[in-house]
C-alpha cells in the first residue's frame, strides 16, 4: 500500500451554541463532525454519503483549512495541516482545490470566464499576461467548454456549463486532490452523467485524487473506489463502493440503502411489498 | 379508460413574451386524469412541465403570458375561467404542493394559523376552532410528530421534511380532487423522500385523489405512478403507461434518461450513458423534432416535427414522437446500451 495521500484522524468539528445578552456563555455544542478517520491514496477516490446535516460538507471544510477544526489531525502528503495559519496554508492551497455544489452561486457574476478561471494562476504567480490567457483557454476545451467562451459572463451559461467553469478554476493550478462538495446535485439528470463523466477523464488524465462528497449514494458509488457513511457526524461504515452497496453492515446504511428509490417499476413494487410486509 | 376523466387538459400551449420574442414554454399538451391516478410528468428544466402544471392553476395568467388549448375540471373550463372562480377552485378542489418547503411558507406565520387561514377562506361557515382541531389532525395524517405542538410553530422551526409535510397537510386541507405536486420530494433527504411517497401513495388509494406529480427522478416515478409523460422543449415527446415507459420505452430521449441513471441494483458500468449537448433555447428551437442535435439516431426526415402518435400496434394508448420504426427503435436502442432495463419475458 502506497503512503496515503490525504490521512484523516479523529477530526472533530464542534460549534458553540451562545445564550446571553452581555456575556455569551456557552451552553451546549453542535458536534458537527464528531471524530471522524479516512485515508485517501493517490489516484483514488473516496466518496462521503450522508444526508443533510450529517457534517459531511463541515468535514470538508475542516479538511481544507476554510474552518478551524476543534481537535484532531489532517495529513496532506505527511505534512499536518491542521491548525495551519492562512499563510501557512496559501501555498497548500495549490495542491488541494474545491468543486461547489451550486454553480449559480459560487461563479461570481461580475466577472468574465476567463478572470473566474485565471484568478487562481495570477494570485499564485503561476501565469500572466498571454501566458494565462493561453493556459485559461486550454483548460476550459479541457472541461468541455470553448475557447471563445473566454469574455463572457457566468449568466450566459447553463447550470451543466457553469460547473464545467467551477471544475476548470478548480484545474487551474493542477492540483493534486479535488475536494467536490455535491458537484451535480443541481444538474439535470442528463447533464449530470456529462460531468460525473467528466471528472472521471479528467481523474484518469490528471492522476486527480477526489473526496467526492453527496447524498446521492448512486452517484457516489459510480464514481467512488471506497464509500464512507456518515451520520451525525460520525462515519459509521467505510468499505470498497461495490461493498458498502451490496453487503451494508451498519443499519444506517441499510436504512439508507434501502430508501433509494429504484428505477425499476417490478422491483419497486418487489421492495415495497416486502417493506409492508415487515410492518 | 373506465372513471371519467377529473382533469383534461387538450392543446395546452402557453407561451411568454419576452425581449428575444416569443417564448413556447408549452407546445401542445394534452393528457387526462382520473380519480385515484398518479400521473407523473418527467422533463428537465426549460421542458414545460411546471409551466403545464401552474396553468392549470391559472398560476401563469400574466400581461406577457398567451395561454390556449382548453383545461377542464369536471367539465369546467378553466383556461377561460374569471379570476373569482379560480380562486374558488384553488385550494379547495384543486390543491397544489411546491418543491421549495423552506420559501412556500410565510415566514413570520404560525405554520397552523397559514392553514387554518386557508381553511376558513373556503368554508366561512366552520365554527371556532374547528379548523385548528382539522388543522390537528392533518398534522398527524401527515406524520407530523406531537401535532398539537407543532401547530403553532414557525415555519423555521419546521426541518426541511416536516415543512413538505405540513405543506402537504395544507394541500389536503379542504380535500382536494385532485393534487398538483411539482417536484415534492426534491429538496429533501432519501429517507424522508420514501415517507412522503408513501404518504402520497396511500392518500390516493384512500381518498381517490387524482395526482399529477411532477419530478425529474425517474425512480421517484418507478415507485408511485401510474401512467407517464417525458415533456422536452414544451411538448410531450413520450406517454403511456409506467410499464411500457420503463420496459418498451420508444422515444430516444427517453432512452437516455433512463440510460443516465446511476443505479444500485444493477453492476455499475465503467462509463456512465450520457446524453450529450444540452437542451435547447425555446427561443431558437431547432428545425424539426427539438431532440434532433442530441439524438445518436437522428436521420433525415427528422427535420420535420414528428406527431405524438400511438406507433405499437399492441399498445394503443403509448404514443411517441419519433419517426423510427419500432422495429428500428427496438435494435438500435438495444445497440447503443442505453437501455437501463431489459423488457420482462412475456
Amino acid at each position: 500500500m502506497s503512503e496515503p495521500l490525504l490521512q484523516v484522524t479523529d477530526l472533530v468539528k464542534h460549534f458553540p451554541i451562545k445564550r446571553g445578552i452581555l456575556i455569551d456563555r456557552e451552553v451546549d455544542q453542535v458536534r458537527a463532525v464528531d471524530g471522524i478517520s479516512f485515508s485517501i491514496e493517490p489516484g483514488q477516490t473516496l466518496g462521503l454519503v450522508g444526508e443533510s446535516g450529517s457534517g459531511k460538507s463541515t468535514a470538508c471544510r475542516a479538511v481544507l483549512q476554510l474552518i478551524k477544526p476543534s481537535s484532531g489531525s489532517v495529513r496532506f502528503e505527511g505534512e499536518e495541516i491542521a491548525g495551519s495559519s492562512r499563510r501557512q496554508m496559501r501555498p497548500l492551497r495549490r495542491q488541494m482545490q474545491m468543486i461547489f455544489q451550486d454553480p449559480y452561486a459560487s461563479l461570481n457574476p461580475r466577472k468574465r470566464v476567463g478572470q473566474i478561471v485565471g484568478d487562481p494562476l495570477k494570485r499564485q504567480g503561476v501565469a500572466s499576461g498571454a501566458d494565462l490567457r493561453k493556459r485559461v483557454q486550454e483548460l476550459l476545451e479541457r472541461v468541455g467548454l470553448s475557447s471563445e467562451h473566454y469574455n463572457r459572463f457566468p449568466h450566459e451559461f447553463s447550470g451543466g456549463q457553469r460547473q464545467r467553469i467551477g471544475i476548470a478554476r478548480a484545474l487551474a493550478l493542477r492540483p493534486k486532490l479535488v475536494i467536490a462538495d455535491e458537484p451535480v446535485s443541481a444538474l439535470d439528470v442528463s447533464i449530470q452523467a456529462q460531468i460525473i463523466n467528466l471528472l472521471d477523464d479528467l481523474q484518469d488524465e490528471l492522476g486527480l485524487t477526489y473526496l467526492f462528497v453527496a447524498h446521492d449514494i448512486g452517484v457516489v458509488r459510480h464514481i467512488s473506489d471506497r464509500i464512507a457513511v456518515m451520520n451525525k457526524g460520525k462515519i459509521v461504515e467505510e468499505g470498497s463502493a461495490d461493498q458498502v452497496c451490496e453487503q451494508p453492515r451498519d443499519e444506517y446504511t441499510k436504512k439508507l440503502l434501502a430508501a433509494v428509490p429504484v428505477p425499476d417499476p417490478r422491483e419497486a413494487r418487489e421492495r415495497q411489498k416486502a417493506t409492508l410486509g415487515r410492518q | 379508460m373506465s372513471a371519467a376523466p377529473i382533469l383534461a387538459v387538450e392543446g395546452l400551449r402557453v407561451g411568454f413574451a419576452t425581449e428575444g420574442g416569443l417564448l413556447q414554454a408549452v407546445d401542445g399538451v394534452s393528457f387526462q386524469v382520473n380519480p385515484g391516478e398518479v400521473l407523473a410528468i418527467v422533463g428537465e428544466s426549460g421542458s414545460g412541465k411546471s409551466v403545464t402544471a401552474q396553468t392549470i392553476m391559472g398560476l401563469t395568467r400574466s400581461k406577457n403570458a398567451r395561454i390556449e388549448g382548453s383545461v377542464r375540471f369536471e367539465g369546467e373550463e378553466l383556461v377561460e375561467a374569471s379570476d373569482a372562480t379560480l380562486r374558488r377552485l384553488r385550494g379547495d378542489r384543486i390543491a397544489m404542493v411546491f418543491q421549495d418547503p423552506m420559501t412556500s411558507f410565510n415566514p413570520v406565520q404560525r405554520i397552523g394559523r397559514q392553514i387554518v387561514e386557508a381553511m376558513e377562506a373556503h368554508r366561512g361557515d366552520l365554527a371556532k376552532g374547528e379548523a385548528r382541531t382539522r388543522t390537528i389532525e392533518l398534522f398527524e395524517a401527515v406524520g407530523i410528530p406531537e401535532a398539537e405542538r407543532r401547530v403553532d410553530d414557525y415555519p423555521h422551526e419546521f426541518s426541511g421534511g416536516m415543512r413538505q409535510r405540513a405543506m402537504i397537510a395544507m394541500a389536503l386541507a379542504l380535500e382536494p380532487e385532485v393534487l398538483i405536486a411539482d417536484e415534492p420530494t426534491t429538496a429533501l433527504d432519501v429517507t424522508i423522500q420514501a415517507q412522503i411517497l408513501r404518504l402520497l401513495e396511500d392518500l390516493n388509494r384512500e381518498r381517490g385523489l387524482a395526482t399529477i406529480l411532477i419530478t425529474h427522478d425517474l425512480g421517484v416515478v418507478a415507485e408511485v405512478a401510474d401512467r407517464v409523460l417525458v415533456m422536452y422543449a414544451g411538448k410531450v415527446v413520450e406517454e403511456g403507461t409506467l410499464e411500457e415507459i420503463f420496459y418498451d420505452p420508444q422515444h430516444p430521449y427517453t432512452w437516455g434518461l433512463l440510460g443516465s441513471l446511476t443505479r444500485l441494483d444493477c453492476p455499475r458500468p465503467v462509463r456512465l450513458p450520457q446524453i450529450s449537448g444540452v437542451p435547447p433555447s425555446l427561443l431558437e428551437l431547432p428545425q424539426g423534432c427539438a431532440f434532433r442535435p442530441r439524438c445518436p439516431h437522428e436521420f433525415d426526415k427528422c427535420t420535420q416535427v414528428p406527431g405524438l402518435e400511438p406507433r405499437l400496434t399492441e399498445a394503443p394508448e403509448h404514443c411517441d414522437r419519433c419517426w423510427l420504426t419500432p422495429e428500428q427503435k427496438r435494435a438500435k436502442r438495444r445497440v447503443a446500451g442505453q437501455i437501463g432495463l431489459e423488457a420482462p419475458a412475456p
